[in-house]
């Protein structure tokens, strides 16, 4: 009998390609997705004389630059265009499988690989964004890096690392009505804060993690960053293998590859270095009113007022968050007005998260403006036959290309200074969103509320009377 | 190649708050510049309280969680083409902590840090030795802190993490042909040609 072991002690051990005395791993890379963002670790393998080790387990799609306009016009802005010609040109000449602005697998790289079926089971995935943790929702280890470890990655197919702690989170019971994984990872994050799962990888466990759907999943995996975590995962099930079936990428023996993955879940008595429970139940569509995603509390809820914080640090910072974001110590979230929506990224820019916006704003107008960026083309294109698209348009909101876009605004897409916008991505830092931007984060339901009633409204005391 | 790092003596910057996100270190417009643009112009570019902290300093003491956020190895790169060689902090994002010890910055976590930021002031002296593993202050007081040993020797040796792991070529080759056996099914099926983008349309030439 062999001890028992996690997940993560699995994928871990199937991995190693030697372990120094130390204690560090030289662990293997099963995928390597690159964007834009990889032009310093491609110099510096120039720089060296060194090429990609294993280039067929590369994957590059633009995605951080690209605009959210038409594109049948060229970038306008030379610099940013150039990043997107760099990739193409670093993925040709290094015969690295790339997908471009026109190519039909195009989309935000957290979106655009599970499409693909790159994302599977039991790997080791890597890319130099702090997201990649989303892959963790097929039960693989999943984790951002990087310029000079992409580089690593690319010349050796392998990365040091020292296996992080172990950290399961267990939400049991159901989640409510209108309250989604976003609601629930935004929850997660309040209850440890924003550097509680520092050195660990995540597991989400339980009853309610279960019943989500594979986008629902990614979007629950997707923003254990948020909580410092080095990856967050949910073991693979029947969920998992359905949603793969039929992907483009998949092995050739997909029996075998689901039969090897049956195996992949923690054994019954694992041990795991840590363990928190929520329950499910509690978790109310959640807004955050601060500029870290720890701020995040239930809609009906109050912000804090310093004036109640005992310790001066604390108080400090509340201050400062607060001034940042132009709200009122102890005021209501709920009904604090909005200037500006976002409905997209990587947390919530899949077919799901936009069905749940435009169920919301179905034949209404919107009363301020708003962009909705799709995650990808096939998520555009399925969203645009369903008549998605023009409930949006016809709500009044912009509807976009697929990319990161207005997450982070390198493409250009900024909210403007001093301006507040609900947002279903993932940061809400100072400037995220452009120079003094104020985020609110919250679900893609939640946001479509703000934009029918230009503020932060409980999405729940809709009903009929939207 | 990084400048190895034995001790440094300088002074002060004191960052006395939690959660400074790599955002904030350098805005995500930067991020598209080349490193030879200067990336000390970017460091804490909207943020003019921890610029000016920063502006003069070898050595930052920060609150909890610092460089939490995105992965992006300019946070690093402005810090470090800005002088700064050491930031100390109760905690670090992970990430952040792996882009430090590929580019020279020492990143030390002690729980130290809380004390120093009460009580150290910008322009202050402190020597940080990685020899011995010390914090001097201007007060004169030594307080020893921990460091992963194999980043230490990288540091004090300046070694290429690519070059030390090329060494393990017939270990990764032999794990290669292994796992192609146990794990047949964790290689892609090579790609569909027809589905391929050859040019980045859309993109001025």
């Amino acid at each position: 009998m062999s001890a028992p072991r996690t997940l993560l002690d699995k994928i871990w051990q199937a991995h190693a390609v030697l372990t120094r005395p130390d204690g560090a791993t030289l662990l293997w890379i099963d995928r390597h997705l690159i964007h834009e963002g990889s032009f310093h670790a491609f110099g510096m393998l120039d720089h060296a004389g060194r090429g990609p080790h294993r280039p067929e387990l590369t994957f590059a799609v633009a995605d951080h630059y690209v605009p959210s306009h038409s594109r049948a016009q060229p970038i306008g802005d030379p610099e940013v265009a150039g990043m997107v010609q760099q990739l193409h040109d670093n993925a040709m000449r290094h015969g690295i499988d790339f997908a471009g602005l026109d190519d039909p697998r195009q989309g935000i790289v957290h979106v655009a690989a599970p499409e693909q079926g790159l994302s599977l089971p039991g790997l080791t995935i890597v890319c130099g964004d702090s997201h990649t943790a989303t892959h963790g929702a097929f039960g693989a280890l999943a984790f951002g890096i990087g310029a000079s470890e992409v580089a690593h990655v690319l010349a050796t197919q392998t990365l040091w690392q020292r296996q992080p702690r172990s950290l399961r989170i267990s939400l049991s019971g159901h989640l409510g009505a209108h309250v989604t994984a976003k609601d629930a990872i935004l929850a997660i994050i309040a209850r440890i804060g924003a550097g509680g799962a520092a050195g660990h990888v995540i597991e989400y466990a339980g009853t309610a993690v279960r019943a989500l759907g594979m986008e629902a999943r990614m979007t629950l995996c997707n923003m254990s960053i948020e909580a410092g975590a080095r990856a967050g995962m949910v073991a693979p099930d029947e969920t998992t293998f359905a949603w793969l079936a039929g992907r483009p990428r998949l092995p050739a023996d997909f029996d075998a590859a689901v039969a090897a993955w049956r195996r992949l879940p923690s054994d019954d008595d694992a041990r795991f270095d840590r363990e928190v429970a929520l329950d499910a139940a509690t978790i109310a569509p959640t807004v955050t009113w601060g500029t870290s995603p720890e701020t995040a509390l239930p809609v009906t809820a109050t912000v804090p007022d310093p004036a109640a914080e005992p310790d001066a640090g604390r108080r400090e910072r509340l201050r400062q968050q607060l001034d940042y974001m132009g709200v009122v110590p102890g005021g209501r979230l709920e009904g604090l007005r909005v200037d500006r929506v976002f409905i997209g990224s990587c947390t919530n820019g899949r077919l799901s998260d936009l069905r749940a916006a435009a169920a919301v704003l179905r034949g209404h107008r919107a009363a301020i403006p708003g962009l909705v960026v799709p995650g990808s083309v096939p998520v555009k294109r399925t969203a645009e036959a369903e008549g998605l698209d023009r409930i949006f348009r016809d709500a009044g909101l912009t509807w976009g290309e697929p990319g990161c876009s207005m997450c982070v605004g390198m493409n250009g897409d900024l909210v403007r200074p001093g301006e507040r916008c609900a947002a279903t991505s993932n940061r809400n830092f100072p400037g995220r969103q452009g120079p003094g931007a104020r985020t609110h984060l919250m679900s893609p339901a939640m946001a479509a509320a703000a934009a029918l009633r230009g503020a932060i409204t409980d999405v729940r005391t809709l009903g009929g009377a939207q | 190649m990084m400048t190895p790092f034995i001790t440094v003596r300088g002074t002060v910057g004191v960052l006395d708050r939690a959660n400074i996100d790599t955002d904030q270190i350098i805005p995500a417009r930067f991020l598209r510049k080349p490193r030879s643009a200067g990336y000390h112009n970017f460091l804490f570019a909207d943020t003019p309280s921890l610029r000016a902290a920063a502006s003069q300093a070898a050595v930052l003491v920060a609150g909890e969680n610092f460089g939490c956020g995105s992965s992006r190895e300019g946070a690093v790169y402005a810090l470090v083409d800005a002088g700064i060689r050491c930031v100390i902090a109760p905690s670090f994002g992970d990430i952040f902590l792996g882009n430090a010890a590929q580019n020279g910055l020492l990143a030390i976590t002690t729980p130290a840090a809380t004390a120093f930021a009460a009580t150290w002031r910008d322009g202050d002296e402190v020597t940080v030795d990685l020899l011995a593993q010390t914090i001097r202050s201007a007060d004169g007081t030594t307080q020893p802190f921990a460091v992963d040993a194999f980043r230490r020797r990288c540091l004090l040796e300046g070694l290429d993490d690519v070059g030390l792991t090329l060494q393990h070529a017939a270990e990764i080759a032999a794990f290669e042909v292994r796992d192609a056996v146990d794990r047949a099914w964790a290689r892609p099926p090579a790609i569909d040609q027809a589905n391929r983008s050859s040019t980045p349309s859309g993109v001025t030439p």
